[in-house]
């Protein structure tokens, strides 16, 4: 069996926000890492493969450092790993990316599943998985809490969550699903996975090797959506102190803002 | 000289550092509170590899080497002082004599399940009657037909009655060395269930609380012939052995505390305001956090040159890195002491209050001085070697 | 991926909003976007659409108008009756490409989350999710040489970089523009009972394929223990509350909010509530939305636990607290009277929206 992992290095938003001492967002001091959701998606495949012995192939778009992550899963157990990297790549929106990445699978010949977290922590779309597997023509199940392959019968059951339930779904492979990081806890690499991981071969693929890829679905050219502008927001210091206010006023003050933020 | 960690050593630090961060850390002062051994975490060590680092993967272990340890040792040490003992003594005490001095046959036997965590090690030289002076070894060991008898006890054993498989040396005669007679001292591996091999007193320690210090009694111990590690009479070289590469393990538990402290105190000094400013403010806070700085990046230099001279030399027997090894521990250990008091008193009075970490790091510091050989001891291999 | 046909941007006109539905009841985010696609219709000089898929589903195109619907798309089938992401972006799939929209607005739900990139991705047009606020303008926003400026754009804000950057999106080369927007983000109007809309049923034919899943369990959520790391809100109590009694005007705050009591050391040494509701050094770190800091004086040790959080509102006798140097909102008062004074305001606010 032959499973695709898309994981994608980003930096630690949800963990390690740092900040310049002027307020601002310092994005280059913040640790790159395998975003969270992939994670899960990797570690449920890497139990399939505990299982049935598949060939776990982890791909990721993205600059050269991002091979940091390919050596972390295949220091985790992946097998192989693909950088999918080109400056012509850059730039893209969902719909860019999803095609990229759609593109670099169609070069791995087949497979059964392919497995994406459902979103990055820097995006935070959660879109590229399910547009992968639009491109790929496959079915996608998201938001999957728990998977369970058949591997004689080539389906898969998958638990779906929702806001107030979940369904259990049975898809046919190949299909795409993506990933929850409540999922599973992923595994740690050990350190022989790291000694190998280091000398493993990274197959890469410039825009170039990416045959199926059409200019007009690639990069900042071919992103329909386009950035109007852009903020870092700035840490917070103390805010609005109210004193000498009596009791309603003081409740006032607070209903009032949470209904201004839309939380009541 | 290149002095950054390359790829895989960098990889290997933060797959320690998560590891100790996530399932070392929230342990670490209930296990000193309650005086309990990390079973728990001694297993999640064993499944990803961690007990057999540098052993080779035909034997069950990692393939890494002593760098790759010594980096596991040290993001342990930085948030447990107990739990980076009981590797310490597991791989430095137990695993590497076995590898060094074994027969194929007591390899093939011990060190795949030790490798994997699935038994512990220990080490049993200290006696009594014998602490810096070694030779002062009473506990006997006589060859009858096809076992070996042993009789007498061991003291301050670390992993005592948690572990399955000791290294203990013991006198097997005497000898004449110019014109003297001298104890003739032999090495064993006995394991744990053996008849007459008993566990008397725990000791009830200032610090590594956590860390099972035991007392080991022989009583018409019988092991098999087999049994016995290297050749007879080597015992107390191999002990010296064993030792050196069991000074470079401690020294790495002492660089640890002294940079977890440290990165406490740091933390603490930004967050805590006094006269309306953080202390880290205060020339004085700045000043000491500077030298203690300073005295944790020698330590670790020195600890990281020791590790690459023990890598240099893999399994040999011969004795070639102990004075890097000496240094490393006196230093690192005298290190941690004077950095973990600093950071307590860096702390003021929170620095004495159990909640923070820094007081038990202070606690644990202190034994890095002691054991596995002195800090005296430390400066006489030093100066012999120096003066030779 | 079938071949993209030219289309011209002018064909496509009106605001369409996707009416989820669950076991036949329209979610209450459904009834926001109308509200919202109202306002984006104005400028736009348009009508504002609700697309509603589903088995059976007739009956709710009159809730639909109430609240702003000027014309309900209904998509009625058996394929439709559970949630599948297959035979549902086959049915809005194809009413975009009948009725051509200039925008839709999805929700994002574990629905919308699927939904809206399945089908952007298969009309071929941009997505942009979880906004947090849509308007009417220009793109580029400023008049650049030698670019186009476009009109009546729709402008998508949202944030990301874990919360921390604000970006304005906008769709200029592609239709329809599409958006997800999160619950409790926009305004549904007052519903105008007896209210009608316009009904089309539209029935684009469902042919079972090899990417229609087959539902074997539908599983309903049993409310789980708490855990104060997942809350949205926190209602955080200290030494200032008093005793284990008074916690309950806490919880009383919480449970209008939907949110969760948590604590400082001191409520968990006094035995007042539990230690895995402590917030702090020696408890948990929590990053909710909304963190209320009642009674709390706010030692490094309890902000160390609680600073990252979106909004922090604190409530204390003492002006010298230290916990006003990290609230958003300080109130210098009697918290005994400020609470409940505040719940009953929030449930008044809420009633007056339902």
């Amino acid at each position: 069996m032959k499973i695709i992992v898309c994981i994608k290095q980003v930096p630690d938003t949800a963990g390690g926000v740092k900040f310049k001492p002027d307020g601002t967002l310092d994005r280059a001091a913040m640790l790159a890492i395998m975003n969270p959701d992939d994670k899960a998606g990797l570690e449920a495949a890497l139990r399939i493969k505990d299982e049935t012995g598949a060939e776990v192939t982890v791909l990721t778009m993205g600059l050269p450092k991002a091979t940091d992550v390919l050596r972390e899963a295949i220091a985790m157990g992946a097998d192989k790993g693909v950088l999918l990297t080109d400056r012509r790549l850059g730039g893209a929106d969902t719909w860019a990316t999803s095609s990229t990445i759609a593109a670099g699978i169609r070069k791995l010949g087949d497979y059964d599943l392919i497995i994406t977290g459902r979103q990055a922590i820097d995006g935070d779309t959660a879109q590229v998985g399910p547009q992968i597997a639009e491109h790929l023509g496959i079915p996608v199940i998201s938001y999957a809490q728990a998977i369970k392959v058949n591997e004689a019968e080539k389906t898969v059951e998958v638990e779906r969550q929702f806001d107030d339930r979940y369904h259990v779904l049975k898809a046919k492979m190949p299909c795409l699903i993506t990933a929850l990081s409540e999922l599973n806890t992923p595994r740690y690499m050990t350190p022989a996975g790291i000694w190998d991981a280091v000398d493993a071969e990274i197959t890469t693929y410039n825009r170039d090797d990416l045959t199926t890829l059409k200019d007009e679905d690639c990069g900042l050219a071919g992103s329909p959506t386009k950035i109007a502008k852009a903020s870092d927001k700035v840490r917070k210091g103390a805010g609005t102190l109210f004193k000498d206010i009596d009791a309603d006023a003081g409740a006032a003050v607070i209903c009032e803002e949470l209904a201004k933020k839309h939380y009541i | 000289m290149d002095f950054t960690l390359d790829k895989k050593h960098e990889m290997a630090r933060s797959l320690f550092r998560d590891f100790a961060q996530n399932e070392v850390k929230p342990l670490a002062q209930e296990i000193d509170e309650e005086e309990r051994f990390p079973r728990e975490t001694i297993e999640k060590m064993a499944k990803y590899g961690l007990m057999g680092i540098t052993v080779p993967r035909e034997y069950g272990g990692q393939g890494c080497d002593e760098l790759t340890y010594v980096l596991c040792m040290e993001e342990i040490a930085k948030v447990c002082g107990t739990t980076a003992v009981a590797l310490s003594a597991h791989t430095s005490l137990c695993i590497d004599p076995i590898m060094t001095f074994g027969t194929e046959a007591q390899k093939q036997k011990y060190i795949p399940k030790l490798a994997k965590g699935e038994w512990l090690g220990a080490f049993g030289l200290t006696e009594p009657g014998a602490g810096t002076d070694a030779q002062g070894q009473q506990t006997k060991a006589v060859l009858d037909g096809d076992e070996w008898v042993l009789n007498g006890s061991k003291c301050f054993i670390t992993n005592g009655k948690e572990a399955d498989v000791y290294i203990i040396i013991a006198v097997t005669g005497t000898v004449e060395k110019r014109g003297r007679k001298q104890k003739e001292i032999s090495a064993f591996i006995v394991e744990k269930g053996t008849p007459g091999f008993t566990f008397g007193t725990k000791e009830k320690k200032m610090g590594i609380r956590g860390s099972a210090t035991y007392e080991l009694i022989f009583q018409d111990c019988r092991i098999p012939k087999d049994n016995i590690l290297g050749a007879k009479g080597k015992g107390f070289g191999i002990a010296m052995h064993t030792l050196d590469g069991g000074r470079i393990g401690i020294a790495t538990q002492a660089l640890g505390l002294a940079e977890g402290a440290l990165d406490l105190t740091v933390a603490y000094t930004k967050e805590r305001k006094q006269f309306g400013r953080s202390i880290a403010q205060f020339q004085n806070t700045q000043f000491q956090l500077a030298n203690l700085k300073t005295e944790c990046d020698a330590a670790q230099l020195l600890v990281y040159k020791a590790a690459c001279a023990k890598d240099a030399a893999g399994f040999s027997p011969a004795s070639t890195y102990s004075v890097e090894a000496a240094e490393a521990k006196l230093f690192a250990a005298e290190t941690a002491m004077d950095v973990t008091t600093k950071c307590v008193q860096l702390h003021g009075g929170y620095g004495y209050i159990r909640e923070y970490d820094v007081e038990r790091m202070m606690r644990d510091a202190k034994i890095t001085e002691i054991y596995e050989g002195t800090a005296e001891v430390m400066r006489m291999v030093i100066s012999a070697n120096l003066l030779k | 991926m079938k071949a993209v046909k030219k289309m011209s941007l002018e064909d496509y006109k009106g605001v369409f909003i996707y009416a989820q539905q669950v076991d036949n009841h329209i979610d209450n985010i459904a009834f926001e976007l109308l509200g919202k696609a109202k306002d984006l219709a104005k400028p736009l000089n348009t009508q504002v659409t609700a697309v509603l898929l589903g088995y059976q589903v007739g009956n709710l195109t009159d809730e639909l108008a109430e609240y702003g619907a000027d014309r309900v798309i209904v998509v009625d089938d058996p394929e439709l009756k559970e949630y599948r992401t297959e035979p549902y972006a086959h049915a809005l799939a194809s009413v975009i490409e009948k009725y051509k929209p200039e925008i839709v607005l999805v929700g994002a739900t574990a629905i919308g989350r699927d939904l809206g990139p399945t089908v952007s991705a298969r009309v071929h047009t941009g997505l942009t999710a979880d906004c947090t606020s849509l308007d009417i303008g220009d793109f580029p926003l400023q008049p650049k040489p030698n670019q186009e400026q476009k009109h009546n754009q729709l402008l998508m804000t949202r944030p990301a970089f874990g919360g921390n950057t604000i970006a304005t999106i906008a769709c200029p080369d592609n239709r329809p523009q599409m958006s997800t927007v999160r619950p409790g983000v926009m305004q549904k109007i007052t519903p105008v009972k007896g209210a009608k809309a316009e009904v089309i049923e539209y029935n684009p034919g469902f042919t079972p394929n090899d990417r229609y899943v087959t539902i074997e369990k539908v599983v309903k959520k049993v409310t789980e223990t708490v855990d104060i790391q997942k809350a949205k809100i926190l209602v955080s109590g200290g030494r200032g509350v008093g005793s284990a009694e008074n916690f309950k005007i806490l919880k009383d705050l919480a449970d209008v909010l939907g949110g969760e009591v948590s604590s400082s050391r001191a409520a968990v040494d006094n035995g007042w509530v539990p230690k895995d509701l402590q917030v702090g050094q020696t408890g948990k770190t929590v990053r909710p939305q909304i963190y209320f800091a009642i009674g709390i004086s706010g030692a490094i040790q309890h902000v160390a636990g609680m600073e990252d959080s979106d909004l922090i509102i604190a409530i204390n006798k003492d002006e010298s607290a230290p916990i006003f140097d990290v609230a958003d909102i300080g109130i210098v008062g009697d918290l005994n009277k400020i609470v409940p004074k505040l719940t009953a305001d929030i449930k008044a606010e809420l009633a007056k929206k339902a």
